[in-house]
């Protein structure tokens, strides 16, 4: 269970509570390219965690290995305090751990309540027969599934597009989908790859403060990956600094941000 | 009424029903295609086998009999006892769902992430595969396949036709039970897709694989369900098929029928698998009444073909396939 032992109140009030995930000395390799070198950190409770890192960093592949996505070779991921055996993504996934893609990757057949319905489907116990034989119980699990969705869609402001099929939205609003589907999954973890990536200041404005409401409304961990430095400083509690697949940096956005390493890899110190 | 017209009621009233037959086999891939993106070559032995396997258990048949006997020199064949339809049908189902297991965890599981030539080539090994399996499986013999479908004429409709026209028209019983099975197979596919928890997360496979395994789908899994129901729907294809013309080879030629189907309807949609089966199932009927005789006849060999090639031409992704735009 979580050692709460390391408690303690943010200066805006939110409780952060014990270590939820830790990677131990995280090494990933795809063939003779090491992506992730002997990496460790972990994640509290209730906390906004960011990876951050210039390009090509390993910040993507650490989010993948957190995912399942990736096996890393060595090392251990810790999920509230037990040792993780490797899993496949969707295992992961039903352990409560949801996360949205740089690229998007929604169900763009489906109309936006749908795909965030999907985000349900580990919450749907009744089996296939019951559901075509004994339809009031399938239905009353659909119901209270609806409502829990409907709770996001609006929390997230996008009930005006809720029948629209998701290939017609924008960049910005589709990001905000998939945050809905992750959110309806209710995690543990929420795991955001580039939230930010290819919005103009207003969307990303308004990402940032979904995030923050997230955090702060529903209690979401939430780890995510970012690579614009202001957005990041704002929003997190705690910054891992990454470049070149290593650890350069762990600490609040002020310790991070004063911290020669990260100084260096941000404006460009020759590696030599 | 004109004779001329009344004659082509009843050849467009059969065609209707001849592409049911088709739009059922067209059915088959389309699943497998959406789900999966493998074009399923081996869709029509799928039918072939699950029609084998029917008539074998009804028959009390010893899986197997003459690889046995070779082996150990004995003079096994039939179990003596026969089973009943019902019963044989629902063994039947489970050696599909045994059987799209098989193909998962031995064939396709392998190929995830192989370009759609590989995995259309590991059907086409399948479809040989699968032929040579039911040959040894259940004898290469022509059966008869007798779940007891109603066939034969249907007196009502000569009856009223002929009271109204002045002419009976000829609809096999056998047409109108398969109608209205694969209205009911289609019915039943459209509930499963749309109001299960199974359904979605295959339609979620469908869409984005990625997607899928981030809200905890387990790929392996929907893929054995793909292929199930495609074993089921062509269990339904092979007993009407079956039943229509006897189980034997050829059956699993009718997917060939299927391909210009899948042309016209396009391979991603189910109402264009159905829409597409009726305009060739009339239009080749139609087409062989109005201009068959001035050309010699048989062109119901040729007509869906190049229809379909016409199509290829002018619309390549069909009535209802999605439309295929690239993105620069």
């Amino acid at each position: 269970m979580l050692d709460n032992s390391l408690s303690y109140v943010t200066d805006d009030g939110r409780t952060i509570g014990g270590v939820v995930m830790e990677m131990k000395n995280i090494t990933l390799r795809f063939g003779g390219v090491v992506a992730i070198q002997d990496i460790s950190f972990d994640i509290r409770e209730g906390e906004i965690r960011a990876i951050i890192g210039p390009n090509g960093a390993g910040k993507s592949s650490m989010l993948n290995v957190i995912s399942g996505f990736y096996v890393p070779q060595e090392g251990e991921v810790l999920f509230h305090g037990k040792k993780r055996p490797p899993m496949r993504p969707y295992e992961v996934a039903r352990q409560g751990i949801a996360r949205t893609f740089q690229n998007i990757a929604l169900f763009e057949g489906m109309s936006v309540l749908d795909n965030v319905m999907t985000g349900r489907l580990n919450y749907m116990k009744t089996g296939l027969f019951s559901q075509a034989l004994w339809k009031g119980k399938a239905e009353a699990e659909e119901t209270e599934n609806r409502e829990v969705v409907e709770r996001i869609i609006d929390f997230l402001e996008i009930q005006h597009i809720r029948k629209t099929p998701v290939a017609r939205l924008p960049y910005g609003l589709k990001k905000r989908v998939e945050l809905a589907r992750a959110l309806a999954a209710e995690p543990k973890l929420l795991l955001l790859d580039e939230p930010m990536a290819g919005m103009n200041v207003e969307e990303k404005e308004d990402m940032s403060r979904f995030i923050l409401d997230v955090n702060d409304e529903f209690g979401t961990t939430i780890a995510l990956i970012e690579h614009d430095m202001g957005v990041v400083m704002d929003l997190s509690d705690r910054v891992v600094v990454m470049d070149y697949g290593k650890k350069i940096g762990d600490g609040t956005p002020d310790e991070v941000r004063n911290n020669q390493d990260v100084i260096d890899a941000y404006l460009g110190v020759s590696h030599d | 009424m004109p004779e001329q017209l009344v004659f082509a009621m009843e050849v467009t009233l059969n065609g209707l029903m001849a592409g049911v037959l088709y739009a059922l086999v067209a059915l088959g891939f389309v699943l497998i295609y959406k789900a999966s993106g493998i074009f399923n070559y081996a869709q029509g032995v799928l039918a072939l086998f699950a029609a084998m396997t029917l008539v074998g258990i009804m028959q009390g048949q010893v899986p197997f009999s003459h690889l046995i006997n070779a082996v150990f020199g004995g003079h096994v064949t039939h179990f003596g006892w026969n089973v009943p339809g019902v019963v044989a049908i629902a063994l039947t189902v489970a050696v599909m769902v045994l059987l799209a297991w098989l193909v998962q965890v031995l064939v396709m599981k392998h190929l995830v992430g192989q370009e759609p030539i590989i995995l259309f080539m590991a059907t086409i090994g399948l479809a040989y595969f699968l032929e040579g399996v039911a040959d040894l499986m259940w004898g290469s013999e022509i059966k008869t396949l007798d779940v007891g479908l109603p066939q034969g004429i249907n007196l009502w409709i000569d009856e009223t036709t002929f009271n109204i026209f002045g002419y009976g028209f000829f609809i096999d019983n056998l047409d109108i039970v398969a109608t209205v099975i694969a209205a009911l197979l289609v019915a039943g596919l459209v509930a499963f897709s749309q109001y299960t928890k199974q359904g979605r997360a295959m339609r979620a496979v469908a869409d984005d694989h990625q997607a899928a395994l981030s809200v905890g789908i387990s790929l392996n899994f929907i893929w054995v369900l793909v292929w199930s129901v495609a074993g089921f729907v062509a269990l339904v294809a092979g007993i009407v098929w079956g039943t229509k013309s006897g189980v034997q080879f050829s059956l699993s030629l009718i997917a060939l029928k299927a391909l210009p189907v899948l042309m016209l309807g396009g391979f991603t949609s189910i109402p264009g698998a159905i829409v597409g089966g009726l305009i060739i199932g009339v239009g080749e009927k139609l087409f062989e009444f109005a201009v068959g005789p001035l050309v010699g006849g048989a062109t119901e060999n040729w007509f869906a073909y190049v229809l379909a090639l016409l199509f290829l031409v002018f619309r390549p992704q069909g009535l209802f396939g999605e439309k295929i735009i690239e993105r620069v």
